[in-house]
């Protein structure tokens, strides 16, 4: 049990690894309130553009989303990173970050609210536009309200998981939680660090699992 | 030389793909391997929850919902880094393979418990109530009147999901496991060239491209009745 606690939780090597952990949170919230609003907005332009009626438009965007669905999340981040640079293209970590992301976020938000959008009933637009409302207005204004909460769940769940995503950008050298928890077991050789940033991540995303559940089994409840 | 033959040279040089294909092919079933492994003892041990969590015991019911909280909350990657890393300090030394096989196993139990769950509670009550009354034991009731029920509901999401948690079989290359990805930045980094990498990419394009797709038609299959 002792050799238990020392490894993992031990306080002198908590207390002076704290301060670069905070760094590392902080790095992780700057990370996640960069890449989740960029996602997102992405993935509602591709989904705006699906609703497309030639199919010379629509195909090609179901390709890009379906690509970027199929290539793992790191994969994707570690090209940019790593395969840039030799196509004459030099990219921060933070860039590579932001454009990896981008690709893989944008297109399962992009998929999210497309699901949204069709399970808008079409009499809904017709109705809105009976009653004289424009395209933008009706799409604003009666569609995307009621799609987004169709698929609140989805969002939601979606968004805890770019949050955890977060950490694959440690690979990169982006110093976030994770990679400083990893640098600073390193220099320790004992893992309290790591164990602290998971109780971080737990913290800190704990409350948005329970939000999940409780949404998740609202709807089931509300289509039962 | 100029800027796309540059290009060319960089991200498609046959040289440099003829020398690194077979390593990236041993990757590829090793990526399989691992990716068969996860689903097999993540699918299974989410049921397993699933079916205790049904017993309805109220002490064992919180801690199985305190698990599946945690490893639906903890991201992959850290949970990978706390094994591999973490307990050798108590004499478990895990090689990467396993300790990604766990770590993602762990992540598609919870992900898959919570899915089972949904399926299980949305089957009216009745259903258990009547097999009761016809004398069925608790697991014939779950495997042979619930189960089936519950299944239609379940295979679109638990589709998804599974399809997520295997890619992450890429975070296995973080611990040193020559996976399609790990062989492939390993080649980058002997042969400086990009090459390896478009290969991988290729790969994990052959490997889910398929898959993404099937899970694209689950969903229409299974959809919801309005």
């Amino acid at each position: 049990m002792n050799d238990f606690l020392e490894a993992f939780f031990s306080w002198e090597i908590l207390s002076e690894a704290w301060p670069i952990l905070l760094d590392g949170l902080g790095q992780t919230l700057l990370l996640s309130a960069i890449v989740i609003p960029l996602g997102a907005m992405g993935g509602l332009t591709l989904a705006l553009l699906s609703t497309a009626k030639s199919r010379w438009v629509r195909w090609p965007l179901i390709a890009y989303v379906d690509v970027f669905r199929a290539l793992p999340p790191l994969v994707l981040l570690v090209f940019v990173y790593a395969g840039l640079p030799f196509a004459g293209l030099e990219v921060s970590a933070i860039g590579a970050v932001a454009i990896g992301f981008f690709l893989n976020t944008g297109a399962y938000y992009g998929e999210i609210f497309r699901a949204g959008l069709e399970s808008v009933p079409a009499g809904q637009a017709e109705a809105a536009r009976a009653l004289g409302l424009k395209r933008p207005q009706i799409m604003a204004l009666i569609v995307l309200p009621q799609a987004v909460r169709n698929v609140l769940p989805d969002l939601v769940s979606n968004t805890l998981e770019v949050v955890k995503l977060t950490s694959i950008a440690s690979v990169v050298a982006m110093p976030e939680l994770l990679f400083q928890a990893r640098q600073a077991q390193s220099v320790t050789y004992n893992a309290t660090p790591i164990m602290a940033a998971a109780v971080a991540y737990f913290i800190l995303l704990w409350p948005l699992v329970r939000l999940l559940s409780r949404l998740e089994n609202k709807q089931l409840a509300s289509r039962r | 030389m100029s800027n796309w033959d540059k290009f060319l040279d960089s991200f498609f040089n046959a040289r440099v793909a003829a020398e690194y294909l077979p390593k990236i092919i041993d990757g590829f079933w090793l990526t399989i391997l691992l990716a068969a492994c996860v689903i097999a003892t993540g699918l299974f041990a989410g049921l397993v929850l699933a079916v205790l969590r049904a017993m309805g015991i109220r002490p064992l019911n919180w801690l199985i919902i305190f698990t599946v909280d945690l490893f639906r909350a903890l991201p992959p990657l850290v949970i990978i880094v706390l094994i591999f890393f973490g307990l050798p300090g108590l004499g478990l030394e895990f090689s990467g393979f396993a300790a990604a096989w766990i770590a993602l196993s762990l992540v598609l139990m919870a992900f898959a418990e919570e899915i089972y769950w949904a399926g299980i509670t949305s089957v009216p009550k009745g259903q258990w109530e009547a097999s009761r009354s016809l004398g069925l034991p608790f697991l014939v009731t779950f495997l042979l009147v619930i189960m089936p029920q519950a299944i239609r509901l379940v295979i679109p999401p638990l589709t998804n999901r599974t399809i997520a948690i295997t890619k992450g079989t890429a975070l296995a290359s973080v611990v040193a496991v020559p996976d399609i990805l790990g062989a492939a930045q390993a080649g980058v980094s002997f042969s400086f060239n990009p090459t390896p990498l478009t290969l991988g990419a290729a790969a994990y394009l052959l490997l889910f491209l398929p898959v993404v797709i099937l899970g694209r038609w689950v969903e229409t299959r299974f959809a919801w009745k309005r």
